[in-house]
């Protein structure tokens, strides 16, 4: 059998089957349909006891979850330093090219953005940037509340972005772990790390 | 001399009540329908969100007054005085107590009907000088569907002046001393509420309207306070039926049988009123809109015929008690 004709017929026969339920029923659809009319305002009648739905916003806020991707921030290491290290991963990863940084060293061999600049009027709030960081320095914070007046005010600079705490990572050091050499720290020395070892020497 | 005055100071208070009552109803309906949809409503500006009235007016006044450059200017001018004139006009008629009214017609009802009749020309002719396809289709259906609700809307009320014997509207109050005629006109009040909503646009059959199909309908291309005064019509059209459905079914100005004389008349009408208005908000705030051929389909087989059915059963009635 066609499909086709098999919903045709089948349609015919609710057509019919209506019509005739039609023919029975209809005073008793019309009240029915009137009693449904009642019905329905009574019940909408009584929702004047519920509860009500609207969060009253400045007053009461809701529970934001702690991954919550919000206002972007820079955050330290556990000895208080940037944990930046301007290796403009987070630049790269952002599909909307709103963070833009300068990469400069310090004395002792440590990197740092000389600039980091957030453009958020053009941030999607995608969290690539967290995702691409290697050193957790760039995070999302539950934080949505940021409205300004003017476009311009919507560009955060460094003293904007940096935090003086951990964020979402206590305890993580970069610098630690990494097997780079910088003050306080030689070859080695790092967590889990191993001394070096001199691969021309012939002794075991 | 002091007749004059009197009828003066009257005929300003009405203007003003009743002006005051469509503005605070702009206020009053969105808290209602917040309140039956388990929101809160505008709440924010001054007590209880009051001052929302104050800041739409405000907002309403000082919007560009603009005329869009297809339409026709002089018709697009005039339509929305049309529909505030006419409801306007029909609470002239309105006995709000013994004494307290504008002028007492011997055809009051007849005026009532009338003038809310003149009110398609307002929603006709702005669809039509707008020029802009989504108001044309407003102005066609409110026409459409005046003609169809118009024709009951006066049958359904001839079984209250066939138990009154006067289509003076204070004696139609007069005639309800005993019993309120929304108990022996029970149909009547039926068909009449029926097409008071359909008169006045009222969701669910604010086809005119209908702006999840046709933007706005007929006011699509109004703006700035010309959008208000149709607004306003709309909640002064809310008003004067919710005023007739009181005088016509539930015995205007009198209280209840017992309680009746514990408080003054003018309380009871305006308690009544609000009841009504409320009544009508929850109508909205309880049911969908028809389909457009539904309204007609509803208009024509149900409604015209309960109506005359009404008539002549009422009218049977009276002719074998008095006969």
């Amino acid at each position: 059998m066609i499909e086709g004709q098999g919903q045709g017929a089948w349609v015919t026969d609710e057509r019919n089957g209506q019509e005739k339920m039609r023919k029975i029923n209809m005073v008793y659809r019309w009240v029915d349909n009137a009693f449904s009319i009642v019905r329905s305002m009574w019940v909408i009648f009584w929702h004047f006891l519920r509860k009500r739905e609207t969060i009253l916003y400045p007053e009461v806020k809701q529970f934001m979850p702690p991954r919550w991707r919000g206002r972007i921030i820079l955050s330290r290491d556990p000895d208080g330093e940037e944990r930046c290290v301007a290796c403009y991963l987070c630049a790269a990863a952002c599909p909307v090219d709103c963070i833009s940084l300068q990469a400069t060293e310090d004395a002792h061999g440590r990197r740092y953005p000389e600039f980091f600049r957030i453009n958020f009027s053009r941030c999607i709030f995608c969290g690539f940037c967290e995702d691409a960081c290697p050193t957790y320095a760039i995070q999302l914070t539950p934080d949505y509340e940021m409205g300004e007046y003017e476009r311009q005010s919507l560009v955060y600079e460094k003293q904007d972005l940096l935090i003086s705490g951990p964020g979402k990572y206590p305890g993580y050091n970069f610098y630690r772990i990494a097997g780079l050499a910088i003050k306080g720290k030689q070859k080695g020395q790092g967590e889990e790390e191993e001394p070096p070892v001199d691969v021309r020497s012939l002794l075991p | 001399m002091n007749s004059v005055i009197t009828q003066l100071v009257i005929v300003f208070a009405v203007l003003i009540v009743m002006l005051g009552i469509a503005a605070s109803l702009t206020y009053a309906e969105r808290r209602l329908l917040a309140l039956w949809q388990d929101r809160y409503g505008p709440n924010r500006a001054g007590p209880f969100g009051l001052l929302q009235v104050a800041a739409d007016a405000i907002k309403m006044l000082f919007k560009e007054d603009w005329v869009p450059p297809f339409a026709d200017k002089p018709v697009f001018v005039i339509a929305p005085a049309i529909i505030m004139f006419t409801v306007l006009m029909a609470f002239a008629v309105v006995p709000f107590a013994p004494g307290i009214q504008v002028v007492s017609l011997n055809i009051g009802l007849l005026f009532f009907l009338a003038m809310a009749a003149l009110g398609v020309y307002s929603i006709a002719l702005a669809g039509w000088s707008s020029g802009s396809k989504y108001s044309l289709l407003g102005g066609l259906r409110a026409a459409a569907q005046m003609i169809s609700y118009e024709v009951f809307m006066g049958l359904s009320l001839m079984g209250v002046v066939m138990l009154a014997g006067s289509f003076n509207l204070s004696d139609i109050v007069e005639a309800q001393k005993r019993i309120w005629f929304c108990i022996p006109q029970f149909v009547g009040l039926i068909t009449f509420v029926t097409a008071g909503v359909a008169e006045m646009h009222r969701m669910p059959f604010d086809l005119p309207e209908a702006e999840n199909e046709l933007v706005a309908g007929y006011h699509t291309e109004y703006s700035a306070m010309k959008f208000g005064m149709f607004f306003i019509g709309e909640y002064l059209g809310i008003t004067l039926v919710s005023a007739f459905i009181v005088i016509l079914f539930f015995g205007g100005w009198q209280g209840p049988a017992v309680v009746g004389p514990f408080l003054p008349p003018i309380v009871w009408f305006f308690g009544k009123l609000c009841v009504a208005i409320c009544g009508f908000i929850l109508l909205r705030a309880s049911l969908p809109r028809p389909r457009y051929d539904q309204l007609m389909h509803y208009a024509w087989k149900v409604m015209l015929p309960l109506s005359l059915l009404n008539l002549v059963i009422t009218g049977a009635i009276i002719l074998g008690v008095k006969g």
